[in-house]
């Protein structure tokens, strides 16, 4: 018997061994497939069994954790949440991440392996370091500003520091309250489908990734590229353009809304926007200067990321040249996000060159360490620095005597440029009321501000529509906060 | 030893020599497996609040305590029985402890702690007792038939019970609920090997030849096999798969050890495979865990979330190589089985591979030292017995290791010590004792237990 008794525990020996071996492949090498499987709730749990880091403004948090005492534990509480929503994102133990909760996720979340005290450690001990911080270059006297200007109309503010390229604002209306988000219960569901079927878009970031007809405020572009280019050497020289001005190889006449455009010098068509005289320059300059110059700028740049990602503003380059004429008035095809552009005014004050405009100043540990900093950021020459000398001057006397009267403030030297963008089919649609604009206090040696406000006001009468109304006071109080101190 | 030669009879007779007792060693395991344990359960209070739970020094002091007069009663009743059972069975048990205890805190309004003591003193009592009561096991084969009469009637009973989780295994006495089954284990144990043993040379060697395999007689095989189908037949209706399973592993390898006839084996796993191809086919309950075994995903896919076995592999992945420490997983993702069928689940999580491994040899280490004892023994009931309650562990471990761990189809069973489960903590360790018995007989050479004493008692001639 002794025998079978020793083959019996020799199966019972394979029998362990299988054991073994199986535990082996599940918990060796197939681990990493299974810790990836989507259904495994293993990661969401460890992501908020911590509080996560705050987003800061001004030095203070807009952002909280609060103890749910739940499975997925820490829920994201926001103060000022419909303010600073195009800047935060919402945080959602259901719908994930977006803006800067989801781009600088690891950061806030505590993964990033910049956190760790030593190279590998956390690996090692398997502790997941606090969440760190994420410091904005926002102003907070800016962004209320724009929200409070903005009211309850739908648009959308950017504004920047010119020579940096910080953004000191970004605001979209109607906003929500991300808070609604956080957490796993039903109202959260609810908050979801309602933000997202709602009719205007509460949760669409206007600033940066909605793209507009700029309209007039264009016009920035068009004449940085001719004056560039040498198609226009004296600013108070006439420019031989007619009005009306048929486009050409069409019979549309392109009409002025403003008297006088008639081979008006561009000083006067800038001032008071002549769509004749701007049709007729964006063709004399030509498709690929027009395109190097909307380039210059930004356009057409597609990776930008502040650091979320930005919709890319387009300027068309297949066109013929009635469309080319359209487009360098701002319409056709050419569209722009209201960063872009707060980036072009900003291009004009800071001397021609566009810095990369980014929105995180720096992010910290727990403790407030710097993890890492945004340096100074690339830098894009738009236009030749005279050019941007004579832009200046352009743009100024908008504000001083043309269109943009509304922004002028006493004490800083102010330069707009308005618009009044046609949209929809057969311009249908209740116009989009732009102002971009920059300002200088007078004791300062750089313009500290660059400003794009859109408007878009389904209810307003359709006259009643304009730039230099709607949006250019709200461009001032932006500016204005900014100036003050 | 698998020399040609060597058949099973051949056992040398082995010369009287005392064999040194040590009660010494056994006495140190236990402490450090009571200490292992304490350390366990500290490690949880820490991970989880960051200070010594409160229960720490009762929980200590009771474990010990118990284990320290199990100790006294091997001492003074079984003084050669086999060093290492009665240690693997505290740190088991101490083990199982921790991890309930740990799930506990996942979930508050169901503690199973508390009760899992409970029944662990109950166990350990019973382990006391069959070392004060039972002075040898030879006693046990006199009660074959009362065995088996009764191995059936507590597999028959829990059928007027109301169902728990689609098995109808329970018997709710007074708050209490019991599983019958459990206790039928050792039960079917005792009157398999006491049947064998009676039977063995009947069995191999009459009978018809039919090709290459010797048929014994109807007479012999017939009530064997009877009970066996009835066993496992009551536990389909009960949907007591890992039971049934268990059973048959049992009956074969009993069944091959007394008869040493390969054919038993290939009879058994043709019936096996013919056995579980019909229950697959006519159980809608086995085919879905067969459909679960093959694709633990597939509820995912079908956008219905993880399943119990998709969870548990989550839960083993997660603890790879050395584990998330203790308190510090999340296997309680399974849900209503994570105390009990999975219980390896967290010790995979929380302990890793390595810890998961220990736990396995231990259950290796356990089996293996039955199985010494049984090589040991010179009754052919006696060493029957002890090859089959070994093989009843390695049977258990395998089967719902096997099935939490997707090795093969999952089918509902205890982890021994460590699951919770009043009858089966109680269950194991009647069995440890049982084990202890037979291995002090098996190494106490000084009288009663010698080779040519036993082996003709039921057995007719002994060639």
């Amino acid at each position: 018997m002794t025998r079978y008794i020793r083959h019996a525990a020799a199966f019972c020996a394979l029998l362990l061994i299988a054991l073994l071996v199986n535990a082996t492949r599940i918990q060796l090498v197939q681990a990493r497939s299974y810790d990836e499987n989507p259904a495994n709730r293993r990661h969401t749990i460890a992501r908020y069994g911590q509080p996560r880091g705050d987003i800061l403004v001004g030095g203070k948090p807009v952002t909280g954790s609060k103890d749910s005492g739940e499975q997925f534990r820490y829920e994201r509480t926001y103060r000022n949440g419909p303010l600073y929503a195009p800047v935060t994102g919402f945080s959602s133990q259901v719908y994930g991440t977006n803006l800067l909760e989801g781009a600088e996720d690891d950061i806030l979340a505590g993964t990033d392996p910049l956190l760790s005290p030593l190279p590998l450690w956390n690996d090692l001990t398997r502790a997941r370091n606090p969440g760190g911080h994420v410091v904005t270059t926002l102003d907070p006297a800016a962004q209320e500003a724009a929200f409070a200007g903005l009211g309850d109309r739908r648009g959308a503010v950017a504004a920047l520091e010119p020579s940096t390229g910080r953004i000191l604002a970004l605001v979209s209306t109607p906003s929500y309250n991300p808070e609604e988000l956080s957490g796993t219960d039903s109202a959260v569901a609810r908050a979801w489908t309602r933000l997202n079927q709602a009719a205007n878009k509460p949760m669409l970031n206007r600033a940066v990734r909605q793209t507009y007809p700029p309209g007039s405020t264009f016009k920035v572009v068009t004449a940085a590229a001719a004056l560039d280019a040498g198609v226009v050497e004296d600013l108070d020289e006439p420019t031989k353009s007619p009005a009306p001005y048929r486009l050409p190889g069409s019979s549309v006449r392109l009409t002025n809304e403003v008297e006088g455009c008639a081979d008006a010098s561009l000083r006067y068509a800038f001032t008071w926007s002549c769509n004749t005289v701007f049709a007729k320059l964006g063709v004399d300059v030509g498709v690929v200067r027009m395109r190097a110059g909307a380039a210059g700028f930004g356009f057409n740049e597609r990776q930008l990321r502040i650091p979320f990602r930005v919709s890319p503003s387009t300027f068309d380059t297949r066109v013929d040249q009635a469309q080319l004429a359209l487009s360098s008035i701002g319409q056709y095809n050419t569209r722009a996000t209201p960063l872009q552009m707060a980036m072009v005014a900003g291009a004009v004050a800071n001397n021609g060159s566009v810095r990369t405009p980014h929105l995180v100043e720096r992010t910290t540990t727990d403790d407030g360490d710097t993890v890492s900093a945004t340096g100074q950021r690339t830098l894009r020459q738009a236009m030749n620095p005279a050019t941007a000398v004579q832009l200046r001057e352009l743009m100024t006397d908008v504000v001083e005597r043309g269109t943009g009267k509304n922004a002028a403030i006493p004490g800083a030297t102010v330069g707009g440029k308005s618009g009044t963008a046609q949209h929809g089919i057969h311009n249908s649609g209740t116009p989009y009321a732009w102002f971009i604009s920059w300002a200088k206090a007078d004791d300062a040696m750089e313009p500290a501000v660059a400003v794009a406000v859109v408007v878009e006001d389904a209810e307003a009468d359709r006259g009643d529509i304009s730039g230099g109304g709607d949006a250019a006071p709200i461009a001032r109080d932006v500016m204005e906060a900014v100036l003050t101190p | 030893m698998l020399s040609p030669g060597t058949t099973a009879q051949a056992d040398p007779p082995t010369p009287v020599v005392p064999l040194p007792r040590r009660r010494g060693i056994e006495f140190t395991l236990i402490v450090l497996a009571v200490l292992l344990s304490v350390y366990g359960y500290c490690d949880v209070g820490i991970a989880r609040t960051g200070s010594v739970p409160p229960g720490a020094v009762g929980y200590g002091a009771g474990l010990g305590v118990l284990a320290l007069l199990a100790h006294l009663a091997v001492r003074l009743r079984a003084p050669y029985a086999d060093p290492l059972l009665l240690p693997i069975g505290v740190l088991l048990n101490g083990l199982g402890l921790v991890l309930i205890y740990r799930l506990d805190l996942e979930t508050p309004d169901d503690p199973a702690a508390p009760t899992q003591l409970v029944w662990s003193t109950l166990g350990m009592g019973l382990f006391i007792a069959v070392m004060v009561l039972l002075r040898d096991h030879r006693v046990l084969q006199r009660y074959t038939y009362v065995s088996v009469v009764s191995a059936l009637v507590l597999l028959v009973l829990p059928i007027f019970f109301p169902s728990v989780n689609g098995a109808r295994i329970w018997v709710r006495v007074a708050g209490f609920s019991i599983q019958p089954g459990e206790f039928a284990k050792v039960l079917l144990a005792v009157f398999f090997a006491g049947y064998l043993a009676a039977n063995r040379n009947a069995l191999a060697y009459t009978g018809r030849r039919v090709w290459r395999l010797q048929l014994p007689t109807g007479r012999v095989l017939g009530p064997i096999l009877a009970i066996w189908l009835l066993s496992v037949g009551v536990l389909v209706l009960e949907r007591d798969l890992g039971t049934s399973l268990l059973f048959f592993g049992l009956f074969v390898i009993l069944l091959y050890v007394a008869t040493g006839r390969t054919g038993w084996i290939a009879v058994g796993l043709l019936l096996a495979v013919c056995g579980a191809v019909a229950v697959g086919w006519l159980e809608p309950h086995v085919h879905s865990r067969v459909e679960d075994w093959l694709h633990p995903f597939a509820s995912i896919e079908a956008g219905l979330g993880p399943n119990q076995l998709a969870q548990s592999l989550f839960s083993f992945a997660a603890g790879g190589m050395l584990g998330t420490g203790l308190g510090l997983g999340h296997s309680i993702l399974i849900g209503f089985a994570a105390k009990s069928d999975f219980i390896l689940a967290t010790a995979g999580e929380e302990l890793g591979l390595a810890g998961l491994s220990a736990i396995f040899l231990l259950y290796g280490l356990l089996v293996e030292r039955g199985y010494r004892a049984g090589l040991a023994l010179r009754d052919p009931f006696g060493r029957l017995l002890a090859v089959g309650l070994a093989s009843i562990v390695a049977l258990q471990v395998f089967v719902i290791a096997g099935g939490v761990t997707g090795l093969i189809p999952l089918t509902g069973m205890a982890m021994p010590f460590l699951a919770q489960g009043g009858s089966s903590v109680v269950t194991n360790w009647i069995i440890v004792a049982l084990l202890m018995r037979l291995s002090d007989s098996a190494r106490d050479r000084s009288g009663t237990a010698t080779a040519e004493g036993i082996e003709g008692v039921r057995g007719g001639a002994t060639p």
